[in-house]
């Protein structure tokens, strides 16, 4: 256990120190997207491993971005300020589009249709309401006269590296906690029996809904990060159907039981469209969709712990899977 | 303790509990029995707050329990089996327990649900190895795991629904006396849900039986099985289990 922690701070040191000693920009753009989408897709996973999937995560996504962002070009308010009220209005409708769901049993397939709606519905309200929002043309906050803290708002790729560092850890932080408390037990009980759950005791709807509006808080807050790192956001890249797609795609194939799974599949996820984008350029727009789609259903009939839950597993008994 | 009143559950059309009443005294085995579909599992099902009842009260302890959240009234002091066991299969056998007794209890202390799941496992003759997989149970096994998990919670009143079919006689036997045992050195009242009387009069102190949803009879298991409504329910092999069964108790 202690080499176990010596381990996981000399990664970290590392992690910390590697932009101060390596600055390519555009390498360091990539890690610094792995680490807000791998933060995401932790997101996810905090609660899909628990059998809730979610199709609406783009959702809250949305919300976290467009939010953050309006409240700073309409209102003057600091991100500071706005990522929290943008966060409690992910929250909200969390509770909104949960609640009903758990309280009348819609589970499996159906609750993934009514999340999948959400997406739909989030990325309709943004189309719609173009005259704030900037449309499907997509919007930008304003560039701060002011204090670049105080607007979040960075040139700097190292400081943008050290944040999502940051966030990313605190994601991972989060995943353990739960991994450890007994709202695991709670919910790995739920996802086989409510019924039985229930005998036990458990609060089947309040244990469902807190950890749906932690997982939908953590996504927001990607969301609200993505927004004010690229300095600009448009519906289908921050919420939408292809981006919860996406992000069930790099959670399973990473590995949603394990707490690294859903980095992993984002580095694969950015990788794969960083190589089609450079490799085919105009030409492989909405390729990576296509070749998530059809990996995600060999992952999911194949190898359903996902390649580093796969990969552990083997280390920890070479002769089973 | 327990004082149900003019209990009714339909569903649609179809009336599973017609009009049930019944008390349970403190420190008492209370068995119930009656013909498969003949409205036992959905009293469980009321008491434990599965479903609510379409009519009729519930007073445990002076509170009454119709229609609450079954959290609420596991955390208020009952715990209940299911007929078919039904374990949490990505738990270990302890964390089975430790569930129950950390939700049950309504106390939401670790250390209180891992000492009661510890408690409830070695009651019941399992394991308490913390690792052990729910996987190596046979089925008497996931039986007395699904009383441990009940145990776990802390329970004044147990509802335990023991159908034994599917165990061997002396497992049946095991069985009928883990119960009493329970009931003895825990003070835990039952509600003991069987369909096959013979072990069940052994080990009750009063019976009730229901056919298609009403209770047909009630009193000290010698009075019932001598009942004619009940040898009726009951014609063939069972009847004359049970009058052996009681004429056995008599002796």
């Amino acid at each position: 256990m202690n080499q176990r922690h010596i381990l996981i701070a000399v990664i970290g040191a590392a992690l910390v120190a590697l932009p101060f000693v390596y600055r390519d920009p555009y390498h360091l753009h990539i890690l610094v997207l792995i680490l807000i989408w791998s933060f995401a897709y932790t997101s996810w996973s905090v609660m899909g491993r628990f059998g809730l999937v979610s199709l609406g995560h783009g959702g809250f996504m949305g919300v976290g971005a467009y939010v953050t962002v309006l409240l700073w070009n309409h209102l003057g308010i600091s991100p500071w300020l706005g990522i929290p009220i943008a966060l409690v209005c992910a929250g909200a409708l969390a509770l909104v589009v949960a609640y009903p769901c758990f309280r009348f049993r819609i589970t499996g397939h159906y609750f993934a249709l009514v999340t999948l709606a959400l997406s739909g519905i989030v990325l309709q309200v943004i189309t719609a309401t173009r005259d704030y929002t900037g449309g499907s043309l997509g919007y930008t906050p304003e560039r701060t006269k002011g204090s670049h803290i105080l607007a979040l708002q960075f040139d700097d790729k190292v400081v943008w590296y050290l944040i999502a560092l940051g966030v990313w850890a605190a994601g991972l932080l989060i995943w353990h906690w739960v991994d450890r408390s007994m709202s695991r037990y709670a919910m790995e009980a739920i996802s086989e029996d409510e019924d039985a759950a229930a005998a036990a005791g458990v609060n089947v709807t309040f244990e469902k809904l807190r950890i749906t509006v932690i997982s939908a808080l953590m996504t927001a807050l990607a969301g609200a990060l993505y927004g004010q790192y690229q300095m600009f956001i448009s519906p289908d890249t921050v919420s939408g159907i292809a981006v919860s797609l996406q992000m069930v795609f790099a959670a399973v194939v990473g590995g949603i039981y394990v707490a690294l799974g859903p980095t992993v599949g984002a580095i694969i996820t950015i990788l794969l469209a960083e190589i089609l984008r450079i490799g085919f350029g105009t030409k492989a727009v909405g390729w990576d969709n296509l070749v998530y789609g059809v990996l995600l259903i060999l992952f999911i009939i194949f190898l359903p712990k996902g390649i580093l839950g796969s990969l552990l597993a083997r280390l920890k008994s070479p002769t089973k899977h | 303790m327990l004082v149900v009143n003019g209990l009714v559950k339909r569903f649609g059309g179809f009336t599973a509990v017609n009009n049930v009443s019944f008390k349970v005294d403190q420190g008492e085995i209370l068995g119930l029995i009656g013909p498969n579909g003949s409205g036992k599992s959905t009293i469980f099902n009321m008491l434990s707050g599965t479903f609510p009842p379409t009519a009729g009260s519930i007073q445990f302890e002076g509170r009454e329990l119709a229609g609450l959240a079954p959290h609420r009234i596991i955390n208020s002091g009952i715990g209940r089996t299911f007929q078919i066991p039904r374990p949490f299969k990505r738990l270990s056998i302890f964390e089975n327990a430790a569930l129950a007794g950390y939700y049950g209890q309504g106390s939401h202390n670790r250390a209180k649900a891992e000492e009661a799941a510890g408690r409830a496992l070695a009651m019941v003759g399992l394991p308490t190895d913390r690792n052990a997989l729910v996987d190596g149970l046979g089925a008497a096994g996931l039986k007395k795991l699904e009383l441990a998990k009940a145990l776990a919670t802390g329970p004044k009143l147990l509802l335990a629904d023991e159908s034994l079919g599917g165990l061997d006689e002396s497992e049946m036997d095991q069985a009928a006396d883990m119960l009493r045992k329970i009931r003895d050195e825990l003070g835990i009242t039952i509600i003991w849900v069987e369909h096959i009387m013979g072990v069940l009069m052994r080990v009750v102190d009063r019976v009730m039986v229901l056919d298609h949803g009403e209770k047909i009879s009630e009193g000290l298991p010698s009075q019932v099985a001598g009942d004619p409504r009940v040898i009726e329910v009951y014609l063939g092999t069972d009847a004359h289990s049970t009058q052996a069964a009681a004429a056995e108790q008599r002796r």
